[in-house]
């Protein structure tokens, strides 16, 4: 009991920029702006040529409408605080590192081969260590769903080291 | 009616489309929507009934099979089965696991054949009323669309605007399809044509999960043993069948509405059968009524949902988004036109959903036992799988490797924004509709020579706009009336 006040009261004395409420206030806020001001360097079109109104108008409304309900939501959230989320386990940041692995994998290397990646990746970080099983979702079903889009829809998968072996 | 169906051809789409659906809506975490826009690039090799066969069949059974888990593991396959799980496990926990699936199945079935028949009448009905729309009533349609989407919506009111209005923004990017003026491209080619629907799509509700799976890799899920399904008795029709109607047609008017669909529907109908109930103490106990009331309303709201999304093109809920982009893809566009110049193939449709309704029931009850055992296939062997599914999907509709790139953005980005409470639909039925709602804008303000107040002189946009506002002042009233 004294352990669950202790920690209530720890959160409550939490600067306000660590808090969640803030946190999501300050990027949807922070990128929202960033956008809005690549919206002025959108071309203009001539007065001739404009139906209604300029390309970069209807955004830019958008965009403000998006900052002043983040606002809004914000301000709601001095009244009812959200709800402290729990820490993300690092399963979730593998998971997100395999991500990251994917896309560099794909652009350098193979296509094929990310995926493959990827499956053992995160099979293995969830906790399946049995090699039958890493190589099942990792090659032995990779290679169907591989085949399987190459030949119903005629897909060509871009080039790459293990790809091209196939191709040639 | 049935007519176009009497093909071997397309009764095996719909015995595959039915069977796909059933598997996806019980593994929890998948759905009709990410099957849906999963299967997408697979249906370019089918002519365009069958392939909108195959997608509403895998919305109906996928609808239904979410039932499954929730009554047996206590964990809804599908959003729309959160209300079932109240009922249905505590059902299952004393023993009648068979009787609380023979009823979701049965309830499921009326709810989803009640809503075909609306939408064969309702349907055609909205597509007249349609040809009186012109650009400023289709933009005052689609504002009431997202403001009805914020206002009934799941969570807060004000994010779900953010998430609606962050969907429209998205559509802007690429080359303004009036002017071809490059917007938010930031010189990258890919990006001149726009984001496309299905890497957003499989990424909010795939990928987000997937990372959402990993953060609940210590979760186990304690399954209750189910001999047979049973038909419910005598006694139990008796209790619930006005329940029953009662939820069919609230899920075919929420689903005709532009809102969550089946997930809202089934929240509602589950509540309405509480306060209708004679014994209102038991529901969370175990209540029969309970699990009809929720199950026939999310079933009912598949039909509601084609309904705008075949009169009007625009989506009653997030797969019917996808539905409306696998017609787009197929060349079919709907709207009053379709009704008058292919009766032929909605006929197809609203038959194929029928005979998905009957399909399910039938798989439902003899195979519900084989498809609980799907939920056994380990987080750590499926989540890989479908991934390769996810990255080789997206990636064969454009060819593109950018599309998979965006798919893994939108994932993470998914991911973030249900774990702040930000509902992801929202953004697809955006994305979807913005390009709707800015091009009618933009026309209606040539239309009226840039004066924004001759909206208003429109009665139907006018009635639109008032509705809209009484959509958002809804939910301020609401938490008032609780609060008082």
């Amino acid at each position: 009991m004294n352990n669950v006040q202790n920690k209530k009261r720890a959160n409550k004395s939490l600067p306000f920029f660590f808090k969640d409420e803030f946190k999501v206030f300050f990027v949807i806020i922070f990128f929202s702006t960033i956008l809005l001001i690549s919206t002025f360097t959108f071309d203009k079109v001539p007065p001739i040529l404009n139906r209604g109104i300029q390309p970069a108008t209807f955004p830019k409304g958008l965009l403000i409408l998006i900052m002043f309900l983040t606002t809004i939501v914000y301000y709601i959230s001095f009244k009812n605080p959200w709800k402290k989320e729990k820490k993300l386990p690092k399963p979730f940041f593998l998971t997100i590192l395999s991500f990251i692995l994917f896309v560099i994998i794909s652009k350098i290397l193979d296509f094929f081969l990310a995926i493959s990646v990827l499956s053992i990746f995160v099979s293995y970080n969830w906790g399946e260590k049995r090699v039958f099983y890493l190589l099942l979702v990792g090659i032995i079903f990779p290679l169907i769903v591989f085949i399987f889009f190459e030949m119903i829809l005629g897909l060509r998968f871009p080039p790459g080291i293990i790809t091209n072996l196939y191709y040639y | 009616m049935m007519a176009p169906l009497f093909s071997s051809k397309l009764l095996i789409v719909l015995l595959f489309g039915t069977l796909f659906g059933l598997i996806l809506g019980v593994l929890p975490g998948l759905g009709p929507t990410t099957g849906g826009a999963l299967i997408l690039p697979f249906t370019m090799t089918l002519d365009p009934l069958s392939a909108i066969v195959l997608l509403t069949s895998i919305y109906c059974a996928g609808t239904y099979g979410g039932a499954i888990t929730a009554v047996l593991i206590n964990t809804p396959g599908t959003p729309a089965a959160a209300a079932t799980c109240l009922d249905g496990y505590p059902l299952a926990q004393k023993g009648e696991a068979g009787r609380a699936l023979g009823m979701a199945t049965v309830s499921s079935t009326v709810g989803g054949i009640f809503s075909v028949i609306v939408l064969v009448f309702f349907a055609p009905v909205l597509a007249k009323l349609a040809y009186e729309f012109g650009q400023p009533e289709y933009f005052a349609l689609a504002i009431f669309g997202l403001t009805m989407l914020a206002s009934i919506g799941e969570g807060s009111p004000i994010k779900n605007l953010i998430a609606g209005a962050f969907g429209i923004l998205i559509s802007t990017i690429g080359k303004d399809f009036m002017t071809s003026i490059d917007r938010f491209t930031y010189g990258i080619n890919e990006l001149s044509v726009g984001i496309g629907f299905i890497p957003v799509v499989v990424g909010l509700f795939a990928i987000s999960e997937m990372l959402t799976q990993s953060t609940l890799l210590d979760q186990v899920f304690k399954r209750v043993a189910l001999k047979a399904v049973k038909l419910p008795s005598i006694y139990d029709y008796k209790k619930t069948w006005k329940t029953i109607l009662r939820s069919s047609g609230i899920g075919s008017f929420i689903g005709v509405l532009p809102a969550e669909g089946g997930t809202v529907a089934s929240l509602i109908g589950y509540s309405e059968a509480k306060r209708f109930s004679k014994e209102p103490e038991e529901f969370g106990k175990g209540s029969i009524e309970g699990i009809a009331g929720a199950e026939a309303a999310n079933n009912a709201a598949t039909g509601g949902a084609m309904v705008p999304t075949l009169a009007l093109g625009i989506p009653g809920s997030a797969t019917t988004a996808v539905i409306l982009t696998g017609l787009i893809i197929h060349g079919v566009r709907p709207g009053p036109d379709l009704f008058r110049e292919q009766p032929d193939f909605l006929y197809g449709i609203f038959g194929a959903m029928l005979i998905a309704n009957v399909l399910f029931f039938i798989f439902g009850f003899f195979g519900a036992k084989l498809f609980a055992r799907i939920t056994l296939v380990p987080n750590k062997i499926l989540w890989p799988m479908i991934f390769a599914v996810s990255v080789c999907g997206t990636y064969s509709l454009s060819q593109s490797i950018i599309d998979v790139w965006i798919m893994l953005f939108f994932g993470v980005l998914g991911f973030f924004m249900r774990r702040f409470r930000f509902s992801v639909v929202p953004v697809i039925i955006g994305l979807i509709l913005g390009e709707l709602v800015e091009g009618t804008l933009r026309q209606s303000l040539v239309i009226f020579d840039g004066n924004w107040l001759m909206f208003l002189t429109r009665p139907i946009a006018l009635t639109f706009f008032i509705l809209s506002l009484i959509a958002l002042a809804f939910p301020l009233l609401r938490s008032k009336k609780q609060k008082n």
